[in-house]
This record gives C-alpha cells, structure tokens and sequence, in this order.
C-alpha cells in the first residue's frame, strides 16, 4: 500500500525551526494584506468573480468543442499541437520533438504542470541538462524541492538558506545575503544557460480558442528569453486552461495578480500566436486525469483555478506549516483538494490538514468551493477505508457515545471525575496532544444538564 | 416565544455558566426556554472528520430531541453551523429538515429574529477583543469576512455589544484568521493548531485586551489552554455572559 505522506509531522517540523515559520507566515500573510489592498480598490471586484467563474463554468463544460477550436486555430498559426493522456505521454511527446532537434541543454519557466509530470527529472535521466529561469524555481531545483508555493516556489526559505545554497552551487560569498547580490550572482549565471539553450519551454496561464494563442505571465521576464532564444519553444497547457475568447483574457489578467501578489498585472503577459520566424512551436494539450475529474460532480469546480495562490497565502495551516508540507506537487487549500485526485491513497491524509476556516474559498477569484471540497474529500478518505485507524477508531466510540444520551451523561461523570483526580504529570503525557502546548480545561462543579435538573426541571 | 434550548456538549460539560447564561438571556428578553435533557450533539465532531456512519446517530438524536420546537436557538456558530448546512449523514425526513430550519444562533436570534436594541441589565467594564469564530464570519454571516474588503463593512457582534455598558472593543491585527481549535483539527494536527492558538492569543494580548470574547466556545476552550500555559493575564468568555450580566 502506497505510504501516506505525513503532512502534520512535516509542519510540526518546519514550526521548530521558529526563524523560518515566523518570516514564512509574515511574508505570505504579507501577499493576502497586499491582495487585500488591491482588490479593495475595485468595486466590482465580486461581479468579476461572478465572470470568472461563469467563463471558466462554460468552457469546462464545452471542453471538447473548445479545444478542437484551439487545435485547429494554433495549427493555421503554424504551431504544432500534440495531445497527451497522462504525464508519460506528456514527457514522451517532449522528449520526441527534443531528442528530434538534437537538444542537449533546456531551459524552462516555471510550470505547475510540468512539475505535476515530473518532467525535469524525466528529462534528465536521458541526457538533457534542465535549467529552471525562474530564481525561485531555480532555487528550487538546486535544493532538490519542489516548488512550496504555486507563485513564490522558495517562499518557505529565508535568505541566509539561499547564500549557503549558492554558496556551494555558485561559489558566492556565503556570509552574504544580501538580495541584490543574490540575485546578480544568479542572473550572471544563467545568462549563458539561455544563451547556449537549445530548446526553451514554458507552460501556459491561458490558452484562446478562437485564435489558438496562449499566455503566459511571469514577473521576471525569464518565460520570455527561454521562449524567443532558443530556435526551438514547447509550451505544456493543461486542457483547463482554456478561455474561448481574446476577451476573456481580460477578466483573468485583471484578477491573476492581483490574487496572487496584489499587483495589478504580472510584469510579463506574454502573448504567443504561433512560431517566430525560423523557429518552431510546440504546444501539447495535457488531460492526466483532468477529464476524470470533470465528471465528478463533487470535485469538477477544482478546474477552474487559475493557479493564483491566494488560496495559500490565506491558509493559516499553509502559514505555519509551510508549503512542503503537503508532500507533494500542489499545495496549500489548492494542494489539499487536488493532489487527492491524483492519488488518494498517498494524499489520504491532506484533506486532515486545515482547519476548515473557509477563508480560501472567499479569496478565490474564480469561487471554488475549495473549503465544502476539503470537507467532501474527508468523507471520501473515510468512505474507502482510508483513514488512520486512530482516527476512526476515536470517531466511531465518539459518535456512538454521542447519540446515546445515557452513554453521553456516564462519560461527563466519568471525565470529571479523571480530569479532577489525575496527576498533572499523567495528564500531560505524551498520548495527549491537547496537552504539549495547552492547559487542561478546567472541569466545573457540575455539567449544564445537572445545574438544570437542580434548578429548573419542573416535575 | 417558544424556544428549545440547544447547549453544545462541550458546554454542558466545561462551560455550564455559558448555558445558565444563554437560558437566563432568553428569558430576560421575553421567550419561553424548554431545555430537552436527554440531548447530547449535533454530530458534528463525527462528521468533521469525514465519518458520516459514526454521525448519522447522534444527528438522528439531535432532530428527535428539538422537533416539536418552533425555534431552536443554542450559543455556538460552529454547531448551529453544522445542523443548517451538513446535518445529511440521515435522511433529510420533514422533521430532519424543519429542525435544519428552525436552529438558530444566539447571536443571529438576538440581532435577527428579536432585533434586541439593550441590555439594560448589563455592564461590563473591560477592554474586550472579539473572536468572531470562522462559522460565524464565513458560514453564518456575523460579521463581513475579511477576504470581501470591497464590502461594506458589518458586524452583527460589535452591533449587539455597542448596547452593553461599559465595554470598550479593541482591534487586532488579524481579525478574523482562525484560532486554530477546528475540532479534531485540534489534536490530530497539534503544532500547527496549537501555534495558531498562540498567534492568536498573542495579537489580542498586544492590543491589551482583557477579555477574549466570542460566540464559540470551542474556540474558546482551545484560546483558554493557551492562555493558561503562557499565564497571560487575560480570560476568555462567552457573548451571553456579557449581554446576560454573568454569571462569569
């Protein structure tokens, strides 16, 4: 049986190390005060949320028609569109039109669905040295980490962790930190890898099916060299990408940045409409498990994010625990009601991971009921057996003696009688959770119920 | 008017002054308050951990004991929370659905259905920070939840408190991130509740509160164990002690 990532020890982990949980929760909380400003600052925002949604609503339940719309526009346009199952024909494909151009050395922006396919490594196992050109997904890459943020992959590190890593990786100067040096030290360093790449890659924030175009939005400018140097650029676009018109960009690009950083546009919203002239455009449409998806009726509403991360930024589970947590390719509330639907056995125990506050679902730009979703997957944890025999164990005594008022009244007694007479060193032992880092309550004189009876119960 | 009395479980056992204190206010302001004594939950607990078999029992418990009410009023968004929007581990019968219908918050019965414009009863003189728990703010509309700042804003709360004498609200930093209880949240995934507990007791003490004030209790439980632990010089307590006057 597949093993179960752990996300609560994994953040009890990361809280340990104060320095970091403290600047991490301080910066991302940072990003939803940012968001918080942003959006204040437009009226209609909940009418564009109301549009979003109804847009991302039609196109999903229009896939098929849209993206054949999409194929046969990108095609006049002169990029060739490949189609892809899962993540292994995905990485096939890419492979195929790589190794066909002879490619040697790659460089990519940063993509969640790439991440998702486990391209990198795929890649490199057959010889193709990869270079990530976002810094942050640089950073990621040389850690060995996947990406702890959806928008800030390196979110999770504090400056001092980047100078050591650069340190060894690039031979600066590890007692300084100081970002611009930082920085410098990793532009002059990936200079060169864009300038002798022989392929660059991105993903895609949208695609237009009514000219077969895509968008990306970056804030560094990197998913445009690695796109317009090398002769040879693939995109991967995940088949909920779609929008069907130009116009529809336009509630996207508006909210997109703002979600997520509070700005009021990415840096870089880059347009693609087919290759450039002498180069070559590879786009490849990927489902992997996309359309099993769509026909939940429980979990569809999941595609229409937009890959914000305002979601993240909200969590107070995601603040503390960090975005590595999770163990796996998506994070945070977003993280939580999709990587279950990828493989529910190894993210059986994600959905435990949140305290339901609901504040992810209000941030949402385009309304996914990500906190009703976390909720439903627990039941669909329990309802294949999958949830850890303490936990069940616990709920089934609980709900059996909750809904027999006798069994109820004798364990009140029974719970007084042992909060009152037991040694604090028995009560605060290890077995009891609540009691590491709280107080008991305290146990009153009497329940509510016998106050009642004494004074009220009129007979 | 008529009312069944719900008292959440874990009032009925840690917090009976929060129960004396809801039966009095209702009284005080005019309502005829029956006490079903055999109830014992909602199911929530059950049903928050995904474990819709375990539920269905005490959910079927909950709807047998309040169905003959016309209104159904207990001091607990979370609860309430759960029986009007998840109480589906049974069959939606038309007794299951009229009990769905008929529960109400306290504070929403007082703001709401009663319209209470004073507590002539009540003074309280103390600095007081208000934790409006995640099911009042996102699920029963207490107050406008932070994420929506391009609404106006509203707090059902402070309007109810604004008739009390004497209490003086302060405002903290994050006003409504969550306490980090979450039910069996609380223990199953310990460090990362217990440290939102203590961001959250500590953002209330820096702006010198006295008084942590809320419509739940469980959130309360859990603030109440972080205070003790850091022996901070503040106490948590219930919104029906205050607009009943006591007892604390």
């Amino acid at each position: 049986m597949t093993r179960a990532v752990d996300p609560e020890g994994r953040a009890e982990r990361f809280i340990a190390l104060e320095e970091h949980e403290a600047t991490h929760d301080r910066l991302v909380w940072g990003m939803r005060q940012h968001r918080d400003q942003a959006v204040a600052a437009v009226p209609e925002w909940e009418e564009l949320r109301e549009l979003a949604s109804q847009i991302k609503e039609h196109t999903l339940t229009h896939l098929d028609q849209y993206l054949e719309q999409f194929e046969q526009n990108a095609t006049k346009l002169g990029t060739q569109v490949h189609w892809a199952r899962d993540a292994e024909e995905h990485n096939a494909v890419v492979y195929d039109v790589l190794h066909g151009h002879g490619v040697k050395s790659l460089i990519k922006s940063k993509s969640m669905l790439q991440e998702e396919c486990g391209l990198t490594p795929y890649l490199q196992r057959r010889g193709i040295e990869v270079t990530e050109s976002d810094l942050g997904e640089r950073i990621q890459q040389l850690s060995n980490e996947p990406p702890s943020h959806i928008v800030v992959p390196a979110i999770h590190k504090l400056r001092s962790d980047v100078a050591e890593l650069f340190a060894k990786e690039l031979g600066t100067d590890p007692k300084n930190s100081d970002p611009h040096y930082l920085t410098e030290s990793m532009r002059n360093n990936a200079r060169p890898r864009f300038l002798k790449a022989d392929a660059g890659m991105t993903g895609a924030n949208f695609a237009v099916a009514e000219t077969g175009g895509f968008v990306v939005c970056t804030n560094e400018g990197n998913a445009d060299i690695g796109a317009s140097v090398p002769p040879l650029h693939i995109a991967s676009i995940g088949i909920e990408k779609l929008v069907p018109r130009v116009r529809d960009l336009a509630v996207f690009i508006r909210m997109l940045s703002r979600s997520a950083l509070g700005a009021p546009i990415t840096q870089y919203t880059s347009h693609f409409h087919g290759p450039r002239r002498g180069g070559e455009l590879h786009v490849v449409l990927v489902d992997n498990k996309r359309s099993e998806r769509l026909g939940s009726p429980d979990f569809w509403h999941v595609l229409k994010c937009i890959r914000c991360g305002a979601c993240m930024n909200t969590c107070p589970v995601y603040r503390r625990g960090g975005g590595l947590s999770y163990g796996a390719t998506y994070s945070g509330p977003i993280g939580v009601i999709l990587d279950p639907g990828f493989d529910l056995r190894k993210y059986r125990e994600l959905p435990f991971h949140s305290s339901l506050c609901g504040s992810c679902t209000e941030v949402c730009p385009v309304k996914i009921d990500i906190s009703e979703q976390i909720y439903t997957w627990r039941r669909v944890v329990i309802g294949n057996g999958l949830l850890t025999i303490t936990k069940r164990v616990g709920m089934t005594a609980l709900g059996t003696t909750l809904a027999h008022p006798t069994l109820f009244h004798a364990a009140e007694s029974l719970g007084e009688t042992t909060l009152k007479i037991l040694p604090r060193a028995v009560l605060y032992n290890p077995l009891n959770p609540w009691g590491k880092h709280r107080e008991m309550p305290t146990v009153p004189r009497q329940t509510f119920r016998h106050w009642y009876l004494e004074n009220r119960r009129k007979l | 008017m008529n009312v069944g009395l719900f008292v959440p479980c874990y009032i009925d056992a840690f917090f009976p002054e929060v129960g004396i204190a809801t039966l009095e206010l209702l009284e005080k302001l005019g309502c005829s308050v029956a006490y079903p004594v055999d109830q014992t939950c909602c199911g929530q607990p059950m049903a928050n951990s995904g474990c819709q078999d375990d539920a269905a029992g005490a959910e079927a418990h909950f709807v047998d004991c309040f169905k003959d009410f016309d209104t159904v009023v207990g001091p607990s968004a979370s609860c309430v929370n759960h029986v009007r929007y998840n109480l589906d581990a049974i069959d939606q019968t038309p007794a299951t659905r009229k009990v769905r219908t008929i529960t109400r918050e306290l504070i929403e019965f007082l703001h709401d259905d009663l319209k209470v414009t004073a507590f002539p009863w009540a003074t309280f003189q103390h600095k007081v920070g208000l934790h409006n728990s995640c099911s009042a703010v996102r699920k029963l509309g207490h107050v406008r939840p932070s994420e929506l700042v391009y609404q106006p804003h509203f707090s059902k709360t402070e309007d109810l408190l604004k008739h009390v004498q004497g209490v003086e609200l302060i405002e903290i930093d994050r006003p409504d991130d969550c306490c980090g209880f979450g039910g069996s949240f609380c223990v199953t995934d310990e460090a990362v509740s217990a440290k939102m507990g203590y961001d959250r007791v500590q953002d209330f003490h820096r702006h010198g509160a006295e008084y942590i004030a809320s419509a739940d209790m469980s959130c309360l439980l859990h603030l109440k164990g972080v205070i003790d632990r850091l022996k901070l010089p503040m106490k948590v307590i219930h919104l029906a002690q205050i607009f009943n006057g006591g007892p604390l």
